[in-house]
């Protein structure tokens, strides 16, 4: 007979802060290096920006001390990195395009939105105090998501920026209301799911050894490929297509354990976008620019052609093994280098050892969010942390894929790092609700039961080591806890 | 700037890179190495069930005389949830799939309500709900409800439960 035993909790915060540290010494610094290359002196606001990135960093800091104490320490200083690093990259293509005698002040407005974000995460942990009360709203959720996804199809509304039909013109501002969307979708899926999963899971015919759901369970899945195409085809933007789809299929494997979803969920969506390539000119074009990348009349064809791509595979390429070094590149080449391809700017002037350390850093934000779905203890908190991590890695995924010509570019952006406001927003929801989640995943239990026997406990008997560890001989130590303490009144809800 | 500087503020921030990713992991690292797994009792000194009791209580490195008081809390002993322990307060427990029972296995061998751990008179007691594949205690199939002394198996399904102080 054997138990887990961990070792005591502790919260994490002071390691925390130290490796705010370092990851604010990371964003400052790329930012100073940015200036030494381009005009070889310190950029001029750079006290102020420092002073601004740090305020807020710490702001957050003090602000999960009071409401999230026991959340995960890594999470923050990762998204700081990332979003440091991305503005410094933003602030150094927008040095480029200055250069060149374009007008162009996205940092700034990247900087704005940084703030904002931080603010909107510092909010939600304030407000909500426990996550399980989304729950409430599963079915809201499912109609506010779906407006979000659809409403750039309202005229008037809606607006097309290259070929993409997946934003919105407010007061001036776009806004990619898909963003938005799937926070909502994910809280809708997990509602759902955590209520139905033991219908999907149940086991329909084998074939091939790959034991199929029952047939009359397909119809959640037929219908969210369907929504999934009707954007494909009407926004006319693979990447919000492939991230919604991708998000039920992911989130209904975390809830059912059945790879045969996900192998259905493939075949569908495989199966949908060859039709799709076949019917549309739209979606072909985005095809052949993948197909036949270095083909002349591909690289040269002016709306859809494969120029951006393979611009991005050149700088990419330059880059090298080291990179050229923060503002020695030329990632103003391609087009869209701030937002779409800012992975291959950062290839570029970080070169692989760079981009591979970017990328390690989503790897730990997935595998924190992942940990928080294990950790926590209600089957809601799972699905919805599960998935949003999903949803982050994956979307990492589909861009990298994309800039690298693994699969099909798309408009997605790379969280955290490229410019634009929706976005970035969006992920600092996401970053919030993960540390709301782990917060209570990592809380410690709280002293399990009360007095049991009814006769009175004899004072001295506790007294004496590792009589709270039950039959431990001595061996278990007093000092643990148990890993899963399941109170008897959290399970029944 | 020299080129020289420029080199190495240029390898100097990827050292620095790097240095926070690893940091980060080595604060992950508690993930992986944080848990161990302990074995509650020396091997070999299993005694048989009914002697159990005194037998681990013989066993204790403070040989002071125990009184006999009920048993705290219901652990999983073997089975998918291994290592579960709930503790036992004034009410009943109930076991099997149902999302509404309070020990949810997740096992195609239990029923959806298999069986209840209830106290009565200061003992605890173990009653099967009318499950298909039946509750036992010990080696005897439970018919009716039966009083559970503390380290005795109880088998629902593929999973093994019992009571400890």
């Amino acid at each position: 007979m054997a138990t887990v035993l961990t070792h005591r909790e502790r919260n994490g915060r002071t390691l925390e802060l130290g490796l705010l540290a370092i990851a604010l010494a990371i964003g400052v610094g790329a930012y100073a290096l940015v200036g030494l290359a381009t005009a070889d002196t310190l950029p001029v606001d750079i006290v102020g920006y420092s002073l601004g990135l740090v305020g807020l960093s710490l702001g957050l800091h003090l602000i999960m001390r009071w409401r999230a104490p026991y959340a995960d320490p890594v999470i923050v200083p990762v998204v700081i990195a990332l979003n440091g690093i991305g503005l410094a990259m933003i602030y150094r293509i927008d040095m480029a395009y200055v250069d060149r005698g374009r007008d162009s002040a996205f940092a700034e407005r990247q900087l704005g939105w940084t703030a904002l974000g931080i603010i909107l995460a510092a909010v939600v942990l304030v407000l909500l105090r426990d996550h399980r009360t989304l729950r409430r709203y599963t079915y809201t959720a499912m109609v506010a998501g779906l407006v979000l996804l659809m409403l750039p199809l309202v005229p008037g509304l809606g607006a097309e920026i290259n070929g993409a039909r997946i934003w919105i013109r407010v007061a001036g501002n776009s806004f990619q209301p898909a963003e938005l969307g799937k926070i909502c979708l994910a809280i809708f899926f997990a509602g759902y799911l955590v209520t139905t999963r033991d219908t999907l899971a149940l086991a329909g015919p084998k074939v091939l050894g790959l034991q199929l759901p029952r047939p009359r369970d397909l119809g959640p899945i037929i219908l969210a490929w369907a929504v999934s195409l009707g954007v494909l085809v009407f926004e006319r933007d693979l990447g919000t297509s492939l991230l919604f789809f991708g998000l039920f299929v992911g989130m209904l494997y975390l809830a059912t354990e059945r790879i045969s979803w996900v192998v259905i969920g493939m075949v569908l969506f495989v199966g949908g976008a060859v039709l799709a390539a076949q019917v549309f000119s739209h979606v072909a074009a985005r095809f052949e620019g993948w197909l036949n990348a270095f083909d002349d009349d591909v690289f040269n064809a002016s709306p859809g052609g494969s120029g951006q791509l393979v611009r991005g595979l050149f700088g990419m390429a330059n880059g090298g093994l080291f990179g050229t070094g923060w503002g020695q590149g030329r990632p103003d080449l391609v087009p869209f280098a701030e937002s779409d391809f800012i992975i291959a700017s950062i290839g570029e002037e970080l070169g692989l050892t760079g981009l591979l350390a970017v990328l390690v850093c989503y790897l730990v934000l997935a595998e924190r969010g992942m940990r928080t779905a294990i950790g926590v203890r209600d089957g809601f908190g799972k699905l919805f942390a599960g998935g949003m991590a999903f949803v982050v890695a994956f979307q990492c995924f589909v861009v990298v894929g994309g800039v690298t010509r693994l699969i099909p570019l798309t408009g997605l952006t790379m969280p955290f790092l490229a410019y634009g406001g929706s976005s970035l927003l969006a992920n600092w929801i996401i970053v919030a609700l993960l540390l709301r989640i782990s917060d209570s995943a990592r809380r410690p239990a709280a002293p399990a039961g009360g007095p049991v026997s009814p006769e009175p406990e004899v004072p001295g008997d506790e007294a004496e080591p590792g009589d709270t560890q039950g039959f431990s001989t001595g061996q278990g130590g007093g000092s643990d806890h148990q890993t899963e303490v399941i109170g008897v009144g959290e399970l029944r809800r | 700037m020299s080129e020289l500087t420029i080199t190495l503020l240029r390898l100097g921030y990827l050292v620095l890179l790097w240095a926070f990713v690893l940091s980060a992991i080595g604060v992950l690292r508690r993930d992986l190495y944080g848990t161990r797994i302990v074995n509650r009792r020396r091997p070999g000194s299993r005694k048989p069930v009914a002697a159990s009791a005194p037998a681990a209580a013989s066993e204790r490195s403070a040989p002071i005389p125990r009184r006999d008081v009920g048993p705290r809390r219901l652990v999983v002993t073997a089975g998918p949830l291994r290592g579960t322990t709930l503790p036992l307060g004034s009410s009943a427990i109930l076991i099997g799939r149902a999302a509404s029972c309070t020990l949810v296995l997740d096992d195609d061998y239990s029923s959806s309500r298999h069986a209840r751990v209830f106290p009565q008179d200061g003992e605890w007691l173990v009653e099967d709900l009318g499950s298909t594949n039946g509750t036992f205690l010990g080696r005897d199939k439970v018919e009716q409800p039966t009083v559970v002394r503390p380290g005795t198996p109880i088998r629902v399904g593929q999973s093994t439960l019992e009571l400890q102080r």
